[in-house]
């Protein structure tokens, strides 16, 4: 049983991608209580699609990818900017973000499919966990040390904003300013987590793990704590699974992660259940 | 004595064209308690978030004394929000420190002491969203007094509030502006008004301002808003009732 259990991370390769999985679930679960919150889960997911034709890009021409994502997030940021600006009138904000989102979806697969396109792109969509390297891994590093510091300087006033925006300016603090620095670490967050768990499942990594905490803590220092543990937790039994029962790593993490906020939202509503007598 | 807030013709606006609020003096002094009287969108929001600095005066002049601070609506805020009553208190303290730095023991002593102050020594742990909507109002309270403001503007604080929550958060208005508070509240209730020190009456600019009997006439009201208003059959003809129309309120009223 200790030996199946400690079977699959004798290899470098995998040892790399349990740091790797490991490293995502601190930021995703950390960060992720902030996106929840915020309600910034369609942002996240617009800005990780709208990204693609970037990583196609970079792949095509043989650059790194942090290169080409950072390109893609940049242009995808720009886009869903204007297309909020735009979508005022008849046409919703969202649906404007959605037209624009998908166009530049639509333009990555375009590419991708093209067949100049190398093999292994479809890396760039579900990722490719195990091959992860050690600048990956370095990038991840980085990626959780800016990510905390950053949560944690700006904690307080992340929560008075968050809480309640009229009275955090009457407390004379800059809500745009706030806003700004969450979408910019979700930013950074999907172009490293991209890497590894690919341009549809790194939304995933950010918003699941978070929502399930939120069913079962009511203070964001658990909140947080509950949703790294989910994270990790469905992170290496996501490679558990892709190593004994052979399937794709990414999609493993993904459906444990959607599995693992089934289970919360289970666990909360028996809780409610037989709390709802008591009151 | 002193006044806390004094204004002289001021008006405030959001950007360029017609101020959203003209006209307004008044005064403010230390044990006052005032009812600002007007309609949504009259210029009540505008001018709390002119004396709290949010707003420039377009014209006019605005002298404070001591800070001011706010107590929104309690609906305002999200009650699906995972904070202690404590922890918005301690919200409170963030203007008084350096951007960087996390509450020290003693921002937590005083925000304890704020919650105790407005009988909430108990609920500090509880998470908000589960308070009842007098002890959100009070936990707003307790969030203003820890800032130290000599000023509290208060937005419609009695809203949706039940005649036992309602008693005892006027019995704690009355202790705080007995300490040398100055308390301004914005409300649609005419009778509270009459209770209190003095009445400001506000519609796009200054309608009224003076003690209730002498101010609150049937002009005045009228003016206030908008005709809106009908007199009510009373027993005594010689004081009849005044009532608003329409009689609900938009929680939303945003001044523009």
């Amino acid at each position: 049983m200790l030996h199946a259990l400690a079977d699959p991370f004798s290899q470098a390769l995998m040892q790399r991608a349990l740091a790797e999985v490991l490293l995502l679930a601190v930021v995703g679960g950390t960060l992720g209580c902030w996106v929840v919150l915020g309600g910034l889960s369609y942002g996240a997911e617009s800005l990780a699609h709208g990204m693609f034709p970037g990583l196609v890009l970079a792949a095509l021409a043989g650059v790194p990818l942090l290169l080409g994502g950072a390109a893609g997030i940049l242009v995808a940021a720009l886009a869903i900017a204007l297309a909020g600006q735009a979508g005022v009138g008849r046409v919703g904000r969202d649906d404007a973000v959605a037209v624009a989102v998908t166009t530049l979806f639509g333009l990555g697969a375009l590419l991708a499919l093209s067949p100049r396109a190398p093999v292994g792109i479809q890396g760039l969509l579900f990722g490719d966990v195990l091959s992860t390297s050690g600048a990956d891994l370095l990038a991840g590093g980085a990626l959780v040390a800016v990510v905390l510091l950053a949560l944690r300087l700006a904690h307080w006033r992340l929560l008075a904003v968050g809480f309640d925006r009229d009275g955090a300016r009457a407390l004379g603090l800059r809500s745009p300013a706030l806003d700004a620095l969450l979408l910019g670490l979700v930013a950074l967050a999907v172009l490293v987590a991209v890497q590894g768990l690919g341009n549809l499942l790194v939304v995933a990594v950010l918003v699941a793990p978070a929502a399930a905490a939120r069913l079962l803590t009511d203070r964001l220092a658990p909140m947080m704590a509950v949703a790294v543990a989910v994270g990790a937790a469905a992170g290496i039994g996501g490679l558990y699974l892709s190593y004994y029962v052979r399937i794709a790593a990414g999609a493993s993490i993904a459906g444990l992660l959607v599995a693992a906020y089934l289970l919360a939202r289970a666990t909360s509503s028996i809780r409610k259940g037989s709390a709802a007598p008591a009151h | 004595m002193s006044a806390l807030v004094a204004t002289a013709a001021l008006s405030v606006g959001y950007g360029a064209g017609r101020p959203a609020l003209a006209d307004v003096t008044f005064d403010l002094r230390a044990g006052e308690r005032i009812a600002v009287l007007g309609p949504n969108g009259g210029g009540k929001t505008t001018l709390f978030r002119a004396l709290l600095g949010e707003l420039r005066p377009s014209s006019g002049a605005l002298a404070l004394d001591g800070r001011c601070a706010s107590v929104p609506q309690t609906e305002r805020s999200r009650l699906d929000f995972p904070v202690s009553a404590l922890d918005v208190v301690l919200m409170g303290t963030l203007p008084a420190r350096a951007w960087w730095r996390r509450p020290r023991r003693a921002d937590r002593a005083d925000a304890r002491a704020a919650l105790a102050r407005v009988g909430l020594a108990d609920r500090a742990e509880r998470t908000y969203g589960e308070l009842s909507g007098g002890q959100r109002q009070r936990v707003l309270i307790a969030r203003a007094l820890v800032q130290d403001a000599r000023t509290l503007l208060l937005d419609e604080p009695f809203t949706g509030l039940d005649a036992a929550s309602a008693a005892r958060l006027e019995a704690l208005l009355a202790e705080l502006a007995g300490e040398g508070r100055g308390v301004l509240i914005a409300t649609h209730d005419l009778e509270q008004a009459r209770r209190w020190d003095r009445v400001l009456c506000v519609n796009g600019r200054q309608v009224a301002f003076g003690e209730p009997a002498a101010t609150l006439t049937h002009e005045v009201l009228a003016a206030t808003y908008g005709g809106a208003i009908v007199t009510l059959p009373g027993e005594d003809p010689a004081a009849p009732h005044h009532a608003i129309l329409p009689p609900h309120h938009h929680h939303h009223d945003h001044a523009h």
